[in-house]
């Protein structure tokens, strides 16, 4: 094999799995250090960086994170990142004097941002210290968008909504709430230099089944029930509630309807449990308030009697597998079941709707009616129009919102600037030495052997009182310490350096994981079948060496390495050094050099 | 060194053996001795060894004198006996500790000062009468305990990390145990531990006295250019006569070496020794011949490495005293005290 290439940025970040994984890149180990240093600000600060919204994602991420982060390859379960963002946003100091000033002059470009969700903040947030003048379009009364109409109050307290919102509309931009753009070209005409999309997936799919028409005063589609909701426009329903769908739009309109007086509320989903779309973590909070969730049945008629709904009618399937492995659901054979029910939430997806956008503005759509965005851009083929969030490619979640703005936010710039929005700046980084000492390190290296911490709650009869109570109540900074030992500090890599090593083997011996072997050189595939401990997981990557003095390589199988630095602590010549690798995302405010991005 | 305990946690795949221990199972506390040093290689090799073998850790004792060397049982099988005994002294204590209670499996650790200097009539003696062990020296030929002083074991003409050279003659322990009769005589190198493990699950096997002397090199004060033991040199000298493969008992063996390049030894207990052979006509059931190409390749400055004698007919210190088949232990009142009529039957023999 040729001797692994370190040199990019790449390499090591596949390292740091959570943060390769987080579409924002959020340097998760960095951060969680200095929780459990108690520089809550500090770590705050990290986040509010790459995701904007830390007390937000701290309680509603889909922590894409989580499944990749490396402990829950050597144990049971992963570090609780999401929820220890959130003990940096609870136990934060005033952090107002640490947000962008404002722009010391006005760089004379004005953008609309149409849609003030997480999209259209995150790209205002990175404009707004550079100069420009920004006008933010909502529909509803206040921005924030699904943030704030779709997530429950009891997983997202208005207070922390308007805290992180307030951030970024305090950076200084025009807010234009309750009007809603219902033409692009009438918006184009108004002569902005640019326009950005981030209007969301806003519209929910509904169930044309028999029925529907007729007992619709009780059939609600779930996104729109659960924004007035939380607008407060409806505060009661029935006894008896069916949730149809298996997504975490269905997981918050069950948990919603328990707390709305629904006594009876049980959720059917088409698939398997197992495959349902929602979160396990969203499931298991479901259950836990009494909320059966009823899997292989598919809906096939509304029951009524005089206009009034009266249950559901489900036929009973089976998964089958055809010779590709894809599944299909078939009639088991079993006879239909009637749920009886006051009221049917529908929540089997949501898609885009862009009634608004006219055909004849050069902005094409593709065969799904979805605008054509550049994936890397997120430019549309109107130039000067850019998409973001669930607007661009679907719905997604909170951070994909977030990250796509941070790249839309660079292309808004540079074409301001005239600069071209393909020619993008890679972000920077850096590795640094943590030695401190002989055998001292600037990380504790020392791993916890604590299994993953739960999350205090609240007592389900108090929690399933009130819409607006909050269930879970957080870690303390006691418990926020201990998960946070419990990270791995993927972040500090094993860098060698071959022409200080003696092969003595020091560091094979003692490496917990036996992720490190020498022996004779080999192609790829040769070289994973003879290491000391099975390659398990092909897409983590092999760090081999040039060629030693026997003539032999060093490879590391990155796995499961801990990052414990015993390799380091043990190897008498500093062949193996623990060096911290930094990444700088390319953001709007970050960008330097190039004439025009001046502003640093 | 490091001082952190290694972290509980392990590779996924990490398997258990027969006994359902896993090899992290056989791990000591975390070992105190310099980076880099060679014993912790051994100490791992060990490791391997007894995890391979299937070794319940509670019937094992671990003795050992003074010394870089004599401090790694701490490093391995935690859950072992151990004894720690004066300087030079450990074959003694071995050998009454064997006398005792022969149902445990012995591995006497020590080193070049602890077995070629202090100690050097104790390694004979039990050598030569054939106690049931397994002993490793850990060879560095230095002290470097005492910061780097010749050892009874460095090479005359060697010369020391500030450049002194060695006038004193330097004595092979392997010679030495070939020539006082160990029955199961290797060598080998901390930094060839596919070569060391082998070796060592053979000799914790065999039932006789095992000697296996481990250059290990120090990386503190014997691992430079002028240094006979230093890891530079023991990889350009080392000329290993055979490989040892497999260890079984009674089971068929399959070698995927070409004919004749495999010579297997059966054991006096059933058990069979596959040895890969990498010097031609290399016969390590053949003492005489065993000596006589140790010191000619000795005397071209290589250093000979394998397994260089096994005898399959070996036996041990029990067997000539014809000692008691039980521990003394396990011996009741009734066996210890036969009564006056079997005293009188002693004492009319000795009349």
């Amino acid at each position: 094999m040729h001797p692994t290439r370190t040199e990019g940025p790449d390499y090591y970040h596949k390292v740091v799995d959570c943060q390769w994984a987080c579409p924002a890149h959020t340097p998760v180990p960095e951060y969680i250090r200095l929780i459990a240093e108690g520089r809550y600000s500090d770590a705050y600060m990290i986040n509010w960086k790459s995701n904007v919204f830390p007390g937000v994602l701290g309680r509603t991420c889909d922590r894409p994170c989580e499944p990749a982060c490396r402990r829950g390859r050597v144990e049971d379960e992963p570090v609780a990142i999401c929820r220890l963002k959130r003990v940096a946003a609870d136990n934060k100091d005033d952090i107002s004097s640490r947000l962008p000033p404002p722009a010391a002059s006005r760089n004379g470009k004005r953008i609309a941002l149409v849609g003030a969700g997480p999209a259209a903040l995150t790209v205002a947030r990175d404009l707004a210290p550079l100069g420009y003048d920004l006008v933010l379009y909502d529909g509803d009364a206040k921005a924030g968008g699904m943030i704030r109409s779709q997530i429950p109050r009891f997983r997202l307290p208005e207070e922390v909504i308007d805290e992180e919102v307030g951030y970024i509309t305090g950076l200084g931009m025009e807010m234009r709430l309750g009007q809603r753009v219902d033409s692009l070209k009438d918006l184009l005409a108004e002569n902005y230099d640019a326009v950005f999309v981030g209007t969301g997936a806003p519209r929910g799919r509904d169930l044309d089944l028999p029925g529907r028409e007729e007992a619709r005063a009780n059939i609600h589609v779930g996104i729109d029930w659960l924004s007035s909701v939380s607008f407060g426009h409806i505060d009661r329903i029935g006894r008896r509630v069916i949730v149809l769908g298996g997504g975490n739009t269905a997981m918050d309109c069950c948990r919603t309807s328990r707390r709305l007086g629904g006594e009876d509320v049980k959720v059917v989903v088409r698939s398997g449990f197992e495959e349902m779309k929602a979160s396990p973590w969203e499931k298991e909070d479901a259950l836990h308030e009494d909320i059966p969730i009823l899997n292989f049945r598919v809906p096939k008629a509304f029951t009524h009697d005089n206009g009034k709904l009266t249950g559901v009618v489900f036929e009973v399937v089976e998964a089958q597998y055809d010779d590709k492995g894809r599944r299909r659901l078939m009639p088991s054979g079993e006879p239909d079941e009637h749920y009886p029910c006051d009221d049917v939430l529908v929540a089997v997806g949501q898609e885009n709707s862009f009634p608004w956008i006219e055909r004849d503005i050069g902005l094409e759509f593709n065969e799904w009616d979805m605008p054509k965005v550049d994936e890397v851009t997120f430019q549309s083929t109107r130039s000067g129009v850019f998409f973001g969030g669930d607007a661009a490619f679907g719905p997604k979640n909170i951070i994909w919102a977030v990250a796509q703005g941070h790249d839309a936010a660079v292309s808004i710039h540079r074409y301001c600037q005239g600069e071209d929005v393909q020619d993008r700046p890679p972000p920077g980084f850096s590795l640094t030495s943590q030695k401190m000492g002989i055998h001292e390190w600037s990380y504790d290296n020392d791993i916890s052997n604590d299994a993953r911490f739960r999350v205090p709650q609240r007592d389900k009869v108090e929690s399933l009182k009130d819409v607006r109570l909050e269930v879970e109540l957080g870690f303390d900074a006691g418990l926020g310490f201990s998960e946070a030992q419990r990270c791995l500090n993927c972040d500090v890599q094993t860098v060698f350096a071959e022409p200080l090593c003696i092969e003595c083997d020091a560091c094979v011996d003692i490496c917990p994981v036996d992720c490190i072997t020498f022996t004779e050189d080999g192609e790829e595939e040769d070289l994973r079948g003879r290491l000391n401990a099975p390659s398990l997981h092909l897409d983590q990557d092999l760090l081999v060496s040039d060629k030693l003095k026997t003539g032999r390589v060093l490879v590391k199988d990155e796995d499961v390495c801990l990052h414990c630095g015993l390799c380091a602590e043990r190897c008498p010549t500093g062949a193996w050094d623990m060096q911290r690798f930094t990444l700088e995302m390319t953001h709007a405010t970050s960008m330097t050099g190039g004439g025009a991005c001046q502003n640093r | 060194m490091t001082y952190l305990a290694k972290p509980r946690l392990h590779h996924p795949s990490l398997a258990a053996n027969e006994l359902g221990f896993t090899r992290r199972d056989y791990e000591g506390s975390v070992s105190t001795l310099c980076a880099g040093c060679g014993h912790d290689s051994i100490s791992a090799a060990i490791i391997q060894a007894c995890y391979d073998l299937n070794l319940p850790p509670h019937r094992l004792a671990k003795l050992s004198g003074i010394g870089c060397s004599s401090k790694t049982p701490d490093y391995f099988l935690g859950a072992s006996h151990g004894f720690n005994t004066v300087h030079g002294r450990m074959p003694s204590v071995l050998t009454g500790a064997n006398l005792a209670n022969r149902e445990l499996i012995y591995l006497g650790v020590s080193g070049d000062g602890d077995s070629a200097s202090i100690g050097l009539g104790q390694f004979a003696h039990a050598i030569r009468r054939g106690v049931n062990m397994t002993y490793i020296v850990e060879n560095n030929g230095v002290y470097g305990l005492t910061k780097g002083q010749f050892s009874a074991t460095s090479d005359k003409g060697s010369k020391s990390k500030r450049g002194v050279e060695n006038h004193d003659s330097a004595i092979d322990l392997v010679s030495l145990a070939l020539q006082l009769g160990a029955t199961f005589v290797a060598r080998s190198f901390s930094g060839d531990k596919a070569q060391l493990a082998p070796l060592i699950r053979a000799a914790l096997a065999h039932k006789g006295a095992a000697f296996i002397d481990c250059v290990s090199p120090c990386v503190q004060f014997n691992n430079h250019a002028g240094s006979t033991k230093s890891y530079d040199y023991v990889r350009e000298h080392n000329e290993a006569v055979n490989r040892l493969d497999l260890i079984s008992s009674r089971a068929p063996i399959h070698v995927d070496y070409e004919p004749g390049t495999t010579t297997t030894v059966t054991q006096h207990d059933g058990s069979v020794l596959a040895l890969h052979k990498l010097a031609e006509h290399y016969d390590p059931t053949d003492r005489i011949a065993a000596m006589t190409y140790l010191a000619q390749r000795q005397a071209l400055g290589e250093v000979v490495t394998g397994l260089l004698y096994v005898d399959p007919e070996a036996d041990d210190l029990h067997n000539s005293l014809d000692t008691v088949t039980a521990p003394l232990n396990s011996l009741g009142s009734k066996e210890l005290i036969p009564g006056s009529a079997m005293l009188a039957k002693i004492n009319a023999d000795l009349r």
